[in-house]
């Protein structure tokens, strides 16, 4: 039904336009949320959406619609943006055979409500076995979604998703002390998604924060755990990977390709290629084929991320990172992966004279992330003493830049591990982090 | 805190006619409506259903340098179905009115999947209502050349500012129309219009990036976002100021907190910490809560109020039918009150407060703040200065987030304060407290509110929902801050 209506909007589009393209997408999602350890609510998400963009006197003009009807008035609104949009500076791209790629399985539209409640409860029931007191609001999500994109230059392509994830978050209150736990997993295959592995995770961070440590104002080492890494450092350097940023010269990064920004230990790619990867697609979200493309290899700045209008300004190619937020496309990450290195976690934390395991950083995307800065209040890190962790730390920041900090790192894990479906990374072991705690 | 006008309500203006809302309206609006309503609920086994429509218009305007990125209109409608049976929700929303009495069905179902203890909701009042905005110049209504000719004139004002590398405008207006009805036979139809826009500059000099930026918005007031010539170049000379300013040493600083600054503060440090869907189920975090409790001084008092006419976070009802009201939260640096949903409330044996809200119909209501404040006293900025050997003024803000016990927020635009005077600028700087000492280290409170209309809330996945924040100058003791 969405495919007919879609070539219906672009028909009509292209009578006002000498180029249209139609994004469609419709999902259904279903929910079970647990809260304080008990089943609260559940629920059912549908929702579909259509997108039009158009060419008209050489400029772009954007509308999208959710909801029932009204597509005349979508090619109304296009239209009438498209008076003062920006001149398109590319074509949609034409005909194109897409490689297969796994991202949808059917098992995902069968699991019952019932099994879901069983999964969050087996969750909430290993930790609670841990410990009894903590009050734990848990999510199992399962969803469905198509995508559909047909454009007036013949291109044309439309593919299923599945999803599943399990998360949870735990908080234990002691007096007036706060110690927030928790984790999560998501795949687009439901078999990869075991509370398991969830619950060991979850039980670690209990047991690393039964004491607590305390820290004084100084530079220290610091090992960023795979969910340190995410909350901590990921925020800038995404940023400084868009071609846009490139493009206009707001990324630091913008005259270094091929030159050595990173640590010789450090690469990193992105990928859209991984099969049923949560991040994973055939083609973006404006037809251009997926790939899996190295942004820094062995510390040397090897790519940026486009769509197609900012690969056209930028005289280059599209990444096939076109990527949809409810809005105009723009170059996005699909899936982050940061190769693995040599060191085993315990062998960093054994290296250590003095310093701080970091797991979650609060408050880390309100710096200058452009210019490369990180930092924040450690929501959840421990000290480590002469090679031990020796407890939890509290009213504690770091700050850093993501530049001079990864420039010259102590060591990357052996460890890799998937963060929220979109980036897989080893812990990585950084040297002199400015640390501030109180009394100092 | 006073611009504009409220929102008041007239009867005989209609909600414009769409075609979502024309599928149903067969013989006058309301009555086709409510029939379609009334008929959906009847004879369903549950202890209370509630129904919600929407639709939305939304500009969206962006920048990026020299460039209009983006221009674009959207139209959105759908609606959601909540229902609660023995103490657990079912919930379901949906874009396509078509089958409505089966989406009832699913919600009932789903909410009998659960079982929790059964409960009552917070007793309500049914109300009969329709509320609509009344503007002086409403930005829905602007012609799309006339708002692009003005963001044209800030941005052309910032990029011919020297040391200026790039800019970013982010534009949006919104008139949301919502329907909400319920089985105990509530009927209220708002219109709501709301503005926001964020001007950025970004500065370069060799591998030095730096910005700075502002936040504004309105309940859908054009005027709102006129006439900010002065503050595009000021903040243009700032980003490029930053480039050779110090990075701050971290530790333990007194700081000044500007009146928009400190609205966040509020916001972060106690607002969240407020609302009692965080609360109702933790036993150790209710003995922690205890109204009566001292938070502060007794200069203290911090107030939620969603019936302060024309502020961001003003409505006349929540999205669960609740008359909306003001909530002293502390009175004198003692807990006084907290924000309700109608289960928090009954769960909490306390008076719901009408602060469930939902930031579209694709997600359940939920307890969050409104127009959140630290009502002013009686210090004035100069002498909050004198006396402070060494410390920072922070004003301005990139953000704030809680952990109900931590919180972090950072501030747009700081100076070390020497000797009482202040001193060089300094980078951007993160600071962090504990809501527990925190506000028992706040030494002093000034005279001058303010309210900051820009940016929205985060809770839930549901971002951004408008609000507002407001507060004087105060000044906190003791306050950690991020450095290198």
């Amino acid at each position: 039904m969405e495919h007919h209506f879609a070539s219906d909007v672009l028909n009509s589009a292209r009578r006002k336009a000498e180029q249209a393209e139609v994004f469609s997408a419709s999902s259904r999602a279903t929910t079970i949320q647990f809260e304080a350890n008990e089943l609260k609510q559940v629920e059912t998400k549908e929702g579909n959406s259509i997108a039009l963009r158009i060419f008209r006197e050489g400029r772009i003009g954007f509308a999208i619609a959710s909801g029932g009807g009204g597509w005349e008035a979508l090619v109304d609104m296009a239209v009438e943006t498209s008076q003062f949009g920006s001149t398109a500076s590319f074509q949609f791209p034409s005909s194109q055979d897409y490689s297969e790629l796994r991202i949808f399985d059917p098992k995902v539209e069968g699991i019952a409500m019932e099994r879901m409640i069983d999964i969050g409860k087996e969750l909430i029931a290993r930790i609670k076995g841990h410990t009894p007191d903590i009050l734990c609001d848990a999510q199992v999500t399962k969803r469905t979604s198509s995508i559909s994109l047909v454009n007036s230059r013949g291109g044309e392509g439309e593919y299923d998703r599945s999803f599943f994830s399990l998360s949870l978050d735990g908080v234990l209150v002691r007096d007036t002390d706060l110690l927030w736990v928790g984790d999560s997993e998501s795949s687009c295959r439901p078999d990869l998604i075991g509370s398991d592995n969830l619950a060991e995770r979850v039980i670690w961070q209990l047991e690393m924060a039964k004491e607590k440590a305390s820290v004084s104002t100084k530079l220290l080492p610091i090992i960023f755990t795979p969910r340190g890494v995410a909350t901590a450092l990921l925020g800038p350097l995404v940023m400084a990977f868009n071609g846009k940023a490139v493009l206009e010269g707001s990324s630091p990064l913008r005259d270094k390709l091929g030159k050595q920004v990173f640590d010789k230990k450090l690469s990193l790619w992105d990928d859209a290629t991984i099969a049923y990867g949560v991040g994973s697609y055939p083609f973006d979200d404006e037809g251009v084929p997926s790939q899996r493309l190295p942004l820094v290899t062995d510390g040397v700045v090897a790519n940026f991320l486009y769509d197609l209008q900012t690969a056209a300004l930028a005289g280059t190619r599209s990444t096939g990172n076109g990527r949809r937020a409810g809005g105009f496309p723009n170059p996005s990450i699909s899936s982050l992966i940061l190769g693995g290195g040599d060191v085993s976690f315990e062998a960093m934390v054994k290296d250590m004279k003095e310093g701080l395991i970091v797991e979650e950083v609060m408050g880390a995307g309100q710096g200058n992330l452009l210019g490369g800065d990180f930092g924040g209040n450690v929501l959840l890190g421990y000290k480590v003493e002469n090679g031990k962790m020796v407890g939890r730390v509290k009213d504690t920041m770091i700050a850093g830049n993501v530049y001079q900090v990864l420039n010259k790192l102590l060591g990357v894990g052996q460890e890799a591990r998937w963060v929220g479906g979109i980036l897989q990374t080893p812990p990585l072991y950084c040297s002199n982090v400015s640390v501030a705690t109180k009394g100092s | 805190m006073t611009r504009g006008k409220g929102l008041a309500m007239t009867k005989e203006r209609q909600l414009s006619m769409t075609p979502f809302f024309a599928f149903i309206r067969v013989k006058g609006y309301n009555r086709a409506m409510r029939d379609v309503i009334t008929e959906a609920l009847k004879g369903r086994d549950a202890d209370y259903i509630e129904i919600h429509f929407e639709e939305s218009q939304a500009t969206g305007i962006v920048y990026r340098g020299e460039r209009l990125e983006e221009i674009s209109r959207a139209r959105n409608s759908g609606g959601n179905i909540r229902a609660l049976v023995q103490g657990s929700w079912g919930f379901v929303s949906f874009n396509r009115l078509d089958g409505l009495q089966d989406k009832v069905t699913l919600a009932v179902e789903e909410a009998r999947l659960a079982s929790r203890e059964a409960f009552k909701l917070f007793p309500t009042e049914p109300v009969l209502d329709t509320v609509v905005p009344q503007l002086k110049q409403d930005a829905t209504k602007i012609p799309l050349a006339t708002k692009k000719e003005l963001l044209d004139s800030y941005n052309d004002i910032m990029l011919s500012s020297p040391k200026i590398q790039s800019t970013r405008i982010n534009y949006r207006d919104a008139r949301r129309q919502r329907i909400f009805a319920n089985s105990e036979g509530s009927y209220i139809e708002q219109a709501k219009t709301d503005l926001s826009l964020r001007l950025t500059a970004i500065a370069r000099e060799d591998n030095e990036i730096q910005q700075a930026g502002i936040s504004l918005g309105s309940t859908g007031e054009f005027s709102a976002v006129e006439g900010l010539h002065e503050q595009a170049r000021e903040i243009a000379r700032r980003a490029a100021a930053l480039l050779s300013a110090p990075q701050v040493k971290g530790g333990e600083y007194t700081v000044i907190l500007d009146p928009i600054l400190a609205g966040v503060f509020a916001h972060e440090a106690f607002g969240h910490l407020s609302e009692s869907d965080h609360v109702y189920q933790n036993e150790n975090l209710r003995k922690i809560m205890v109204l009566g409790k001292r938070f502060g001084g007794k200069h203290l008092n911090i107030i939620d109020d969603p019936t302060i006419p024309a502020l961001r976070g003003s409505y006349k009802y929540d999205d669960e039918g609740t008359s909306a009201r003001k909530t002293y939260l502390i009175r004198e640096g003692i807990l006084e009150g907290r924000l309700h949903s109608r289960e928090t409330a009954a769960k909490m044996e306390e008076r719901a407060t009408g602060n469930a809200r939902a930031i579209n119909y694709l997600f359940p209501p939920i307890v969050r703040m409104s127009n959140t404040f630290i009502e002013p006293g009686s210090v004035s900025f100069e002498e909050m200065l004198g006396g402070i050997e060494e410390g920072i003024y922070v004003k301005d803000w990139y953000g704030g987030v809680t952990s109900l016990e931590m919180f972090t927020f950072s501030a747009g635009e700081a100076y070390m304060i020497r000797q009482g005077s202040l001193s060089e600028l300094l980078r951007p700087v993160v600071l962090t407290g504990n809501v527990f000492t925190t506000l028992q280290n706040i030494d002093a409170i000034g005279n001058d509110l303010e309210m900051n209309q820009g940016g929205g809330c985060g809770k839930g996945g549901q971002s951004p929902l408008p609000v507002s924040n407001g507060s004087p100058h105060i000044r906190i003791r003791h306050c950690v801050v991020g450095g290198r």
